[in-house]
């Protein structure tokens, strides 16, 4: 690591930041402990082990203060963490693949009992075939579990966004576990310049601590968490619609949350972030790629190539995956005619990537036909590179004349 | 935008190096981005690993394919592995090797070599053949992307402590005083 000061311009308050060079696990890491949470449990697992090593190197120093319970597994991780939220706690864990296949059952009732908990997802693809490399087919597994996940392009995003998200989740309208989702092996691993915030600021932009206000583990305030409700009698059927109507609530109202967080982030730091959905030179353009996470800087590179060479191609970027955020996609979608949407993983149901599905859905809403085609590439830790967009872009640009293609394209399959 | 690719072996400190020469370049107010391959880290297995730099924001995070410098930091990789792969014409080539120019195994890509005996060096500073910040003073001495000072800064930040630190400058200077730059002359082609 190594360090330096610049002034970071373009921003309403002049605030010197430590411009330090580390890899994507040491930032998330790092924003971990500016965010100041008092209670942090985990289970190593590729590519997630730096991670929280750096997490319990920060501890260990001094330079972070909070409890950290090195578990036996990640279920015990995650139950852990319930319990220190229920008792008011300001709560982090990380994970990825089959470590959060392991945590599925605490996962689905974290976001159930409206805990606040944020959690990296460093993501890996799915097993088997053995491998312990990179892919989002992790995180897609788990998309319908009300848990709000943003994914980052770059390693500043994903430190900046590491505390928004603590910020995101206890918000009052919102309520909900947070997963930060970074990829493993090209954010987890690739080292870059970051600008580190000072505390001092970050304590001003998180506020006062509030975590514990809906429910508590309290001697002093005794009460019952989540009895058992729902069945065909009494007043269970309605109870159990109110619970969940809440947890679709609160995952609508995270939309305007996100926003305003992120908003608030870049006039006090003076980084701005796409909150939901990027528009990269969507102006003047027929047709767009639409990707997600750090594959997206080799695509503006190709973008970039391609506008230069005439193409008339745009990109559009999603970074909060869940919940879906339909109404910024659909002003994105209004600007072109033809869709081509890469995805990291594989949407077993569909034969199409998961955001790709989930876009159909979203065009449905558009009220035009918009023609549009499934591209899958970087799986398991394979490179999505410059030229492999520029085969997407090329394929895409086809969709405007010519008929989609039924089946999804392989990126990596002749590599 | 200026990219390297680093081979060597599992142990000897490539991924690591790679990290190291991105700190050196950001204290020179560059941007740099740094990225490991992807295998089962093993002692002695072939490893690569990749760092960009530009005077711009570096957008695209992926592996490099045909980069402008290879930094080999094994001498005898280059029997087991087709270190040139993609290789910019006239790019360089900085080796660890005890042997002279005419003995290096090379492409008709290469158009400048650096030469050093990292391994002879690092047995005698660290009693072990570690070659990975020999490398990086080689990689300065020939092509001057990077300065010495800023290398050395940048070993001062990082993990290293005491002994560990003090051996590593050493290492670095003679890597940087004890490399030879070599231009090796092509006919152009007919």
């Amino acid at each position: 690591m190594t360090t330096a000061t610049v002034e970071t311009p373009n921003q309403t308050k002049p605030a010197k930041q430590k411009v330090i060079l580390c890899e994507g696990n040491e930032a998330a890491a790092l924003g971990v402990a500016l965010a100041r949470p008092d209670m942090v449990a985990v289970y190593p697992i590729t590519p997630q082990s730096s991670l929280v090593e750096h997490v319990a190197k920060l501890i260990a120093d001094g330079r972070m203060d909070a409890d950290i319970v090195d578990a036996e597994g990640e279920h015990s991780v995650l139950s852990v963490l319930q319990g220190a939220a229920l008792a008011g706690a300001r709560t982090y864990t990380a994970t990825c693949g089959p470590g959060l296949a392991f945590m599925f059952e605490p996962y689905f009732r974290t976001s159930g009992m409206r805990l606040p908990i944020v959690m990296s997802i460093v993501t890996r693809d799915g097993i088997t075939p053995q491998s312990v490399w990179g892919g989002h087919q992790d995180a897609m597994t788990v998309r319908e579990v009300g848990w709000v996940q943003v994914y980052c392009e770059t390693v500043q995003e994903v430190l900046d966004t590491t505390i928004m998200a603590f910020k995101i989740a206890e918000h009052h309208d919102v309520m909900l576990p947070v997963n930060v989702c970074l990829d493993g092996n090209y954010l987890s691993y690739g080292t870059s310049r970051v600008e580190l915030p000072d505390q001092a600021e970050v304590d001003a932009f998180m506020g006062v601590k509030d975590v514990n206000w809906h429910v508590a583990l309290d001697p002093l305030r005794p009460m019952a968490v989540d009895p058992l409700t729902g069945g065909s009698g009494g007043k269970g059927p309605s109870t159990f619609v109110r619970y969940r109507k809440g947890q679709c609530r609160g995952m609508q109202n995270s939309l305007r949350v996100i926003e305003e967080v992120h908003e608030e982030w870049a006039q006090r730091f003076g980084r701005r972030f796409a909150p939901l959905v990027e528009e990269y030179r969507l102006d003047g353009a027929d047709y767009a790629i639409m990707t997600l996470g750090s594959m997206t800087g080799a695509a503006k590179d190709a973008i970039d190539e391609a506008r230069e060479a005439g193409k008339r191609v745009g990109l559009i970027k999603i970074k909060t995956f869940s919940p879906f955020p339909v109404e910024a996609l659909l002003k994105a979608m209004n600007k072109i005619q033809a869709l081509g949407v890469v995805d990291r993983s594989v949407g077993f149901r569909w034969n199409c990537g998961p955001m790709y599905q989930e876009m159909m859905g979203a065009l449905y809403r558009l009220g035009r036909h918009v023609p549009s085609m499934s591209f899958i590439g970087g799986l398991a830790g394979a490179d999505i590179t410059v030229g492999h967009f520029h085969r997407v872009i090329e394929a895409t640009e086809k969709l405007v004349t010519n008929p989609a293609p039924a089946e999804p394209v392989w990126l990596n399959e002749r590599d | 935008m200026y990219e390297v690719r680093f081979h060597g072996r599992g142990g000897q400190g490539a991924v690591t190096a790679a990290s190291m020469l991105a700190a050196a370049l950001l204290e020179e107010g560059k941007y740099a981005v740094s990225i490991p391959s992807f295998g089962f880290e093993r002692r002695g297995a072939p490893v690569v690993s990749f760092m960009r730099c530009s005077d711009r924001e570096i957008r695209q995070l992926t592996n490099i394919y045909t980069p402008d410098c290879l930094i080999c930091v094994d001498p005898t990789l280059a029997k087991s592995v087709d270190i040139f792969s993609g290789l910019k014409p006239g790019g360089t080539l900085v080796q660890a090797t005890h042997k002279p120019l005419a003995e290096v195994v090379l492409s008709d890509a290469v158009g400048v070599v650096g030469l050093c005996d990292a391994i002879g060096i690092a047995l005698e500073v660290f009693k072990r053949p570690i070659t990975n910040t020999l490398m990086l003073g080689a990689f300065a001495r020939t092509t001057g992307i990077v300065s010495l000072d800023a290398l050395k800064r940048s070993l001062e930040d990082s993990d290293f402590r005491d002994a560990g630190l003090a051996q590593n400058l050493v290492a670095l200077e003679r890597g940087y005083n004890e490399t030879t730059v070599h231009t090796i002359e092509r006919r152009v082609a007919a």
